[in-house]
Order: C-alpha cells, then structure tokens, then sequence
C-alpha cells in the first residue's frame, strides 16, 4: 500500500486549506478589533487601537475578566487534583467498579452544556442558593474534571505499575508510594491538564450562562452584546479575551521547554 | 496486592464520584421531577400533572425537535466525509505536520466558541470580509450568506470539527499497517479496503468521533441563534426561551428530559460498545 507523491501533496494541501478555514472567523475579529470606523464593513478603510484603550479602562470589562480570572483559577486547581485520583482509579487500578466509573465520568461530556446549565440553576434554587459567580465554578467542574481526569488517565495508561509494586515491595506505605512514585510520573499529565481546565473554563459559554446569576464572565458578556446588536467593542474584548489564552500558553510551553532541556543536561553530566 | 488495589481504586473515585453526584446526577433528577409539574410553578410542593408533556405536541415543539436532530445529522456525516482523509493523513501519512495540526486544531478549542462563530459572522455577512472584499476589488456584490439553515450547518460543522478529528485519528491509527499491506498483496482494490479493513477496524473511532458531533450538536444553540439569526428554532432554543421569558420551567424542564432522553440513550449505547482502555492506549 504505498501512497503516490500525487495524493501525498493533495493531503498536505488540505491540511493546510482546513487549517486556514479554522482561522479566517479569527482573522475577521482581528482586523475587526482595529477597524476605526463605529459600524463596521469590510475592507475596512482606517485602521485604529482606540477600542483596546477603551475596553482597558472600562469597569465593566475590568470586572468581567477579574470573574473569568476567579472561576477559571478556582476550576483549575480542583480539577487537578479531582482528576489525578480520578484517573488513578479510571486507569490505573483494577476495582469492582471500575467500568462504571469510566462511563459515569464520559456522561457529562456528552451532554449538552446549555441544558446542564439550566439543571444546575433548577437544582441551585431548589435547595436555596442564589447563584453567583461561585456557582459557575460548580458548572464549569461538571464538564471540565472529567475531561482532567481522561487527560491524566491517558498518561496513566502509559506508566509501567511494576514501578508502584517495586516501591511496594521495598516496604513503602500506600501513601508514600503515591508521592514518590505514582505522584512525579503522573505530574506531566497534572500539568496538562491543569491548562486544559484554565483554559476551556476561560473560554466556555454555555455552562456559564444560566449559572452565574447577577455576575457574568467574559464570554457570557460577548454572547449579549453579539446578540443585541454590533458593539466595536466586542471584537476588542474578544481579542483581548484570545490573547490571555495564548499568552498562557506560550508561558506554558516555555517553562515546559526550558525544564526538559535542564533535564536533557543534567542527564548528560551525569 | 490485588486487596489493596481495589481498595485504593475505590477510594481514588470518590472525590470526582461525590462532585458528579452533586453536579450532575442531582440537578437532572430535579429536571424529571419539575417536568410533570403542572405549568408555571417554580417549587416541587405540588401535584404533579403531566401536562407539560402534552403541551410539547400540541404547541409543536416537535419541530424544534426534529429540525435539532436534522441539523446535527447533517453535520455529523459532512463532518466524517471531511475528517476522514484528513484523519487517515495524520494517523498513516503526515509525520511532523500531525503534531503541527493537532497543535493548530487545539489551540482553536480554546477560543470562546462564540468568539469563533461571531468571527463568521463578520467574515459572511454583507459588508463583511468575503462580499466587502469582492465588491471592492471585482465589483461583485451580493446579500451576504447569513441566516439560513445551510449557514447553521456549516455552524456546527466548524465548532464540533475537532470533536470528530481527534477519534478518527485515534481509531485510524488502530488499525494495523499489516493488515492493510496484506490485503492490498491478496489483491483487495483501494475501495475494498476502504470498506474491509479501515472502516470496521477503525469503527470504535468512528463510534465516539460521530456520537460526540451528534450528540453536541443537537444540544448547541449558539449556532442558530449567532450565524442562523432564528432561520429555524432549535430545541435548546425552545428551552432556553421557556425558562427566561416564558417563565415555565416545567415546560422547558420536560423539553429537556426529551432531548436528554435521546441523547443520553445514544450516548450509553455508544460508550458500552467501545472498550474505553484499547482507545485510550492501555498497555500490557
């Protein structure tokens, strides 16, 4: 079954053509945010940043990414550790249930977000909790630790358990065993996992939308003034909104880059 | 050791077990509960009736219904026609260019969806930066691709695209090169293949990749409402507007138990059909 140079070249090419489709709304939103013009149409005829001055100093927009900040970062850091024993449990160990486990977490991943939102809200005033901003964190973690947990179950998957029984043989404690030995090699998939859940917490809408109550987060605020007419402003908050994601994860990358060619080093003078 | 094992496997559940429990399983028990609640009542204390399920068929709320189903299926088999030689591409022909579209693909993921689908907008509307660019340069104008049912396909085919790359190119890397290569060597044409080897040796793939995007897609509401400007109502619509103006969560509490119903026996039936430790590359 060899594959002609003809189809090789075709398959490259529509890579990179769907690559391209994936970013064009993007490109719209970027030349967009820099359009001078209040109303905006295309091709766009002065180019400006007042807007981005304008959403920085805004108080509105101020306190929407101090909310995403406070939700995402709250997410994160229970979804870390949520998802480590998770999947520990989905992957690593042989337990009666375990193969319910696995499907119960899939679940909430296949659901739809808007309506487990609406849940929520129902289940919320039912036992008499006024939602806020804390109450998206409970949302967000419905759709989000599971996802944590199958991140860090992929790098479960693959360690050897003969590690943990050797460590276990030498005497160690359960509990010693899981911080010396299951803890350090699990911990790239924590990391990863970890970033996933920052991110897809900074960026949802639908889990936020009934479940914030008065407070409201970055894209919740983008899907009302999308809704109610055009705002020069979405486009900028929108940009600004991408760029806090990319900017965490090109720090991200980094640091993973720099740790692994420390490690490259150290093994090499040893 | 295995003592120990179950034990700890046990526990390990726990945390995520008790936030499930919480979050998930309890809110859409409270969901079946209001949906057989008569009309407009926001408490449990009353006499539960029935009638929101009766209003769903005579009010028409079908067609939400069907048109969500329909829209999601669309998108569902364009989606599988245009990820599979992309997919099979990443799993058996590009080398370092997987790792560079899986990167692009994913970076996208963490893109507000709204943010993307508002970036559609302003590149299909009228004025905006395929018909501005057009009139401008070639002097060809037309009235924008906005607000019709074929736009919120293409909606849904954008936002749930990695939802069906990534499995297909994790079932497509299941299937062994051997048995391609042995089969082709007894004489099997590309097309045999195609439907002999790869199809049913990448079926769990294929399985997750298309019950996500259906499943996903016949919940989303974003689609329609942002690039398909109500063309059609779809039925996380119908729910939405039942629970805001329309103030009846019974109503928009049984619309949902419907949709949850379908989609939740699909999603069962699928997951118990794929051997989740062979997909998600267990070793031994």
């Amino acid at each position: 079954m060899r594959i002609g140079r003809a189809t090789r070249i075709a398959l490259y090419l529509y890579g990179v053509v769907v690559i391209a489709l994936l970013y064009l709304p993007l490109l719209s939103v970027g030349f967009a945010s820099v359009s001078k013009a209040r109303y905006l149409t295309f091709p766009i005829k002065r180019y400006a940043f007042q807007w981005y001055g304008k959403a920085l100093e805004s108080h509105t927009v101020q306190d929407l990414l101090w909310t995403s900040l406070s939700i995402a970062g709250i997410v994160t850091v229970i979804s870390m550790i949520v998802g480590f024993f998770g999947a520990l449990a989905f992957a690593r160990y042989q337990w009666r249930f375990r193969g319910v486990f696995q499907k119960l977490i899939l679940l909430p991943i296949f659901f739809p977000q808007a309506v487990l939102g609406l849940a929520l809200l129902m289940w919320f005033n039912s036992i008499g909790i006024i939602p806020d901003w804390k109450t998206a964190v409970v949302a967000h973690l419905v759709w989000i630790s599971p996802i944590a947990t199958l991140v860090i179950a992929i790098r479960a998957y693959s360690f050897d358990p003969a590690l943990e029984e050797a460590a276990r043989d030498m005497g160690a404690s359960t509990w010693v065993v899981l911080k010396e030995v299951t803890g350090p090699l699990l911990m790239p998939g924590v990391v990863s996992a970890g970033l996933f859940s920052f991110l897809l917490s900074w960026g949802n809408f639908p889990l936020s939308l009934f479940t914030t109550g008065a407070d409201s987060t970055l894209p919740e605020w983008l899907y009302a003034k999308m809704v109610s007419g055009y705002s020069p402003l979405v486009p900028t908050v929108g940009i600004l909104s991408i760029a806090t994601s990319m900017i965490l994860l090109i720090v991200a990358f980094t640091i993973y880059w720099f740790v692994r060619s420390a490690r490259e080093r150290r093994a090499r003078t040893i | 050791m295995e003592r120990s094992d179950r034990k700890i496997g046990f526990l390990s559940a726990v945390p995520i077990t008790v936030i499930l429990m919480l979050s998930f399983t309890a809110p859409l028990l409270v969901v079946l509960l209001f949906s057989v609640m008569p009309p407009k009542v926001f408490t449990l204390a009353n006499v539960p009736d029935f009638s929101s399920y009766g209003v769903l068929i005579s009010q028409g709320y079908y067609r939400s219904l069907l048109w969500s189903l329909g829209t999601a299926l669309a998108a569902t088999v364009l989606l599988f026609l245009i990820c599979w030689p992309l997919a099979f591409a990443m799993a058996k022909v590009f080398k370092g260019f997987t790792l560079f579209i899986t990167v692009a693909v994913v970076i996208t993921l963490f893109v507000s969806e709204n943010i993307r689908l508002f970036g559609w907008v302003l590149t299909l509307m009228k004025g905006g930066l395929i018909e501005g660019h057009l009139r401008a340069w070639v002097g060809w104008s037309f009235e924008g691709a906005l607000y019709n049912v074929p736009v919120i396909i293409f909606g849904l085919v954008y936002v749930y695209f990695p939802f069906m790359l990534f499995p297909l190119v994790q079932g497509i890397s299941m299937v062994p090169d051997d048995a391609r290569q042995a089969a082709a060597d007894l004489g099997a044409t590309r097309r045999q293949i195609f439907w002999e080897v790869d199809l049913p040796l990448s079926a769990p793939g294929i399985v997750i990749g298309s019950l996500l995007t259906f499943v996903l897609g016949a919940g989303a509401l974003a689609e329609s409402k942002l690039l398909g400007g109500q063309a059609v109502i779809v039925i996380a619509d119908e729910i939405e507007t039942a629970f805001t103006y329309g103030q009846n969560w019974p109503l928009g509490s049984a619309l949902s138990i419907i949709l949850i119903f379908i989609i939740g026996s699909l999603a069962v039936f699928g997951v118990s059909r794929v051997d989740l430790d062979k997909i998600m590359g267990r070793r031994r």
